[in-house]
């Protein structure tokens, strides 16, 4: 479960001060599915930075499963984040020169899995996906949502218990859409927990929950006013 | 999938910038690699030819000047036969071998001729003082430094060996051998009987040409001459076969030391100009490799932070899944050790090459592979190219992983 107790984060911009998130408290529970909306520059991807133990806060605590992660050091940051993270970026961010068999690898070989054990586990996330034929295809040969399927598929690879996913339809066409949030009800379905930026009101009515950011503030958004 | 077959895997995706980058290093190992090898190999090729010119350093009566150094035993000043034995006992280090000598003037059949005695090597394995003292080579021992030992083994029997060696192993007392020019001159040849210093001598055989004087001389046993001309045991000069380096060094004090009665004369300025020649060059090899490697260094350091640059959003990609700062440096380094290798094994095998071609038409040396050079050409480049890309490493390690969302 993380917890956000009292966050604040501001940066300085050409002398002034910029607050990203303002005192924010929120708790998304295990197994929860949490659309975050919002104007852009509302402190959506700050948000989604401070909860992968990427960006320390000014203020505030983050807690994961009761352990502040701040009060980690950063290597022990980086180690909690392949065991228990996952990410989904909006441009997919696969290795343009690695296969996509080898793109799954990656968080495999990160947490030090045998070489064997990496391409077989890596085969079978792609399957899981629809793309065992296009495993040794490179990024550029495959259209985008394959793309994205195989960087859903390099998400599940450590078998993550929550799965931050940074406007992972923002690139996508309306049938693309349909198809990777699919994807990630089904891995919501398994039991993680995902929380997802987006700016769509068709791919946050996948959630569960939606919290809309404004200047800093997060605000529990009714699911009859998010719809 | 591991760490180095994904090091490997991209640096293949932009090849042309490294390879670029590791030319000025391959360069820098080349020129070393070549100059060091032809400086090795040249040192070897003057120590044959300083041997097969025979003496090096003359020990001489000291009213004697050096005036020719082929011509230097026709001063008429003596000094005793005994200090032959008193260098052979000196076992100095450097002394490959001892020739004595003793000039005669004499005629054959109205024909002035100058005859010169000289001493067989079987006469100081004679010597039953020295074998005495176990030294069955009294000269030339294993505590010389020259590649190739003393004169005194076998293959030495062919009496033209005093041509090119200046000493001989066997020569009996009525033997003579006849410079290439005399013997034309006399109209002598081998089994032939002279009348010199009023004895029948056989000449033993006919030097070839040597382009010296030596080519008008006549040689026969030292002891022949000193008795027949009436001499004593006395000799004109003493040439000694040296090694270069020895003889540039403290074998001359050395000698002098021992035979203070003596003046010690070696050919210094040609010893001392091959030896500073020799090391010039390998000084050279390393001022070129050390310029070469530091522009190599600066290429591939360069190189590197644009690699860096090019690749921030791969690195924060990698980092939000779970790759470590040390992971990161680690594949920065990791293609910096793999460049630092192929430029120096490329520069090896380069710069051999090059030694091998340019050696025989610039110096007329032979060079062979060194396996050493290997060795210092890839740590030396390995180095480089690790330090260089030390900073860009640490620069990507240092990334924020937060780059990789979509508006940070």
């Amino acid at each position: 479960m993380y917890q956000l107790q009292s966050v604040t984060q501001t940066y300085e911009r050409r002398g002034n001060v910029v607050t990203a998130l303002d005192t924010c408290d929120l708790e998304i529970p295990d197994g929860d599915f949490v659309a975050i909306v919002g104007p852009s520059g509302s402190g959506k991807t700050t948000l989604l930075s401070v909860l992968g133990g990427m960006m320390a806060p000014t203020s505030g605590d983050v807690l994961l499963d009761g352990e502040s992660l701040y009060d980690l050091s950063i290597d022990q940051r980086t180690r909690l984040r392949g065991e228990k993270i996952g990410f989904v970026f909006q441009s997919f961010n696969l290795v343009t020169w690695m296969s996509a068999c080898e793109n799954v690898q990656i968080p495999l070989m990160l947490s030090g899995k045998l070489a064997s054990d990496q391409r077989a586990r890596a085969l079978e996330l792609l399957d899981r996906v629809g793309l065992s034929d296009r495993a040794d295809h490179l990024p550029s040969e495959l259209s985008q949502g394959q793309q994205q399927r195989v960087a859903l598929a390099r998400t599940l690879a450590n078998d993550p218990q929550v799965i931050l996913a940074d406007e992972p339809t923002g690139n996508l066409d309306a049938d693309t859409r349909q198809q990777v949030m699919s994807y990630l009800a089904e891995f919501h379905n398994d039991g993680r927990t995902i929380v997802m930026v987006t700016h769509d009101a068709d791919t946050a009515a996948f959630a569960k929950r939606t919290i809309r950011l404004v200047s800093g503030v997060t605000d529990e958004v009714a699911m009859a006013d998010a719809a | 999938m591991k760490l180095r077959s994904m090091i490997w895997k991209e640096l293949w995706q932009r090849p042309t910038p490294m390879l670029t980058s590791l030319l000025a290093v391959t360069l820098g190992v080349t020129a070393m690699v070549a100059i060091q090898n032809i400086t090795v190999f040249s040192e070897r090729k003057i120590a044959g030819d300083m041997e097969s010119l025979g003496a090096n350093v003359l020990v001489l009566p000291p009213e004697v000047t050096l005036q020719d150094y082929y011509s230097a035993d026709m001063h008429g000043h003596t000094m005793p036969e005994e200090y032959v034995s008193r260098l052979a006992l000196a076992r100095m280090p450097g002394v490959e071998n001892l020739a004595p000598k003793l000039c005669i003037e004499s005629d054959v059949d109205s024909i002035p001729v100058t005859v010169t005695g000289v001493l067989p090597q079987s006469e100081f394995q004679a010597k039953s003082a020295w074998q005495g003292l176990g030294l069955i080579s009294p000269v030339g021992t294993d505590r010389g430094c020259c590649a190739t030992k003393a004169n005194v083994s076998a293959g030495e029997d062919n009496p033209n060996s005093l041509a090119t060696n200046r000493t001989i192993q066997d020569l009996g007392d009525r033997d003579l051998i006849l410079g290439h020019d005399l013997a034309a001159q006399l109209g002598a040849k081998v089994g032939d009987k002279l009348p010199v210093l009023g004895e029948s001598f056989s000449v033993l055989t006919v030097l070839p040409s040597t382009g010296t004087i030596d080519d008008s001389r006549m040689f026969a046993h030292l002891h022949s001459v000193q008795d027949l001309s009436g001499a004593g045991p006395v000799v004109n000069v003493i040439e000694i076969m040296a090694c270069c380096e020895d003889a540039a060094g403290d074998l001359i004090s050395n000698l002098s030391s021992e035979l203070p009665e003596t003046r010690v004369i070696t050919i210094a300025q040609v010893v001392e100009t091959q030896v500073a020649v020799n090391g010039l060059m390998s000084r050279l090899s390393w001022v070129f490799l050390s310029i070469l490697l530091l522009v190599g260094g600066a290429s591939i350091a360069s190189v590197m932070y644009a690699n860096v640059t090019e690749r921030r959003n791969e690195i924060g990609t990698l980092m939000a899944l779970g790759a470590s700062r040390r992971f990161v440096t680690r594949m920065f380094l990791g293609k910096a050790v793999l460049l630092g290798l192929a430029g120096g094994l490329g520069g090896f095998f380069v710069g051999t090459i090059v030694a091998a071609v340019l050696g025989p038409q610039l110096l007329g040396i032979y060079v062979e592979p060194l396996p050493q050079l290997l060795v210092v050409g890839m740590v030396a480049a390995t180095i480089v190219a690790v330090t260089a890309s030390y900073l860009p490493a640490r620069r990507a390690a240092g990334l924020d992983p937060c780059l990789v969302f979509n508006d940070a």
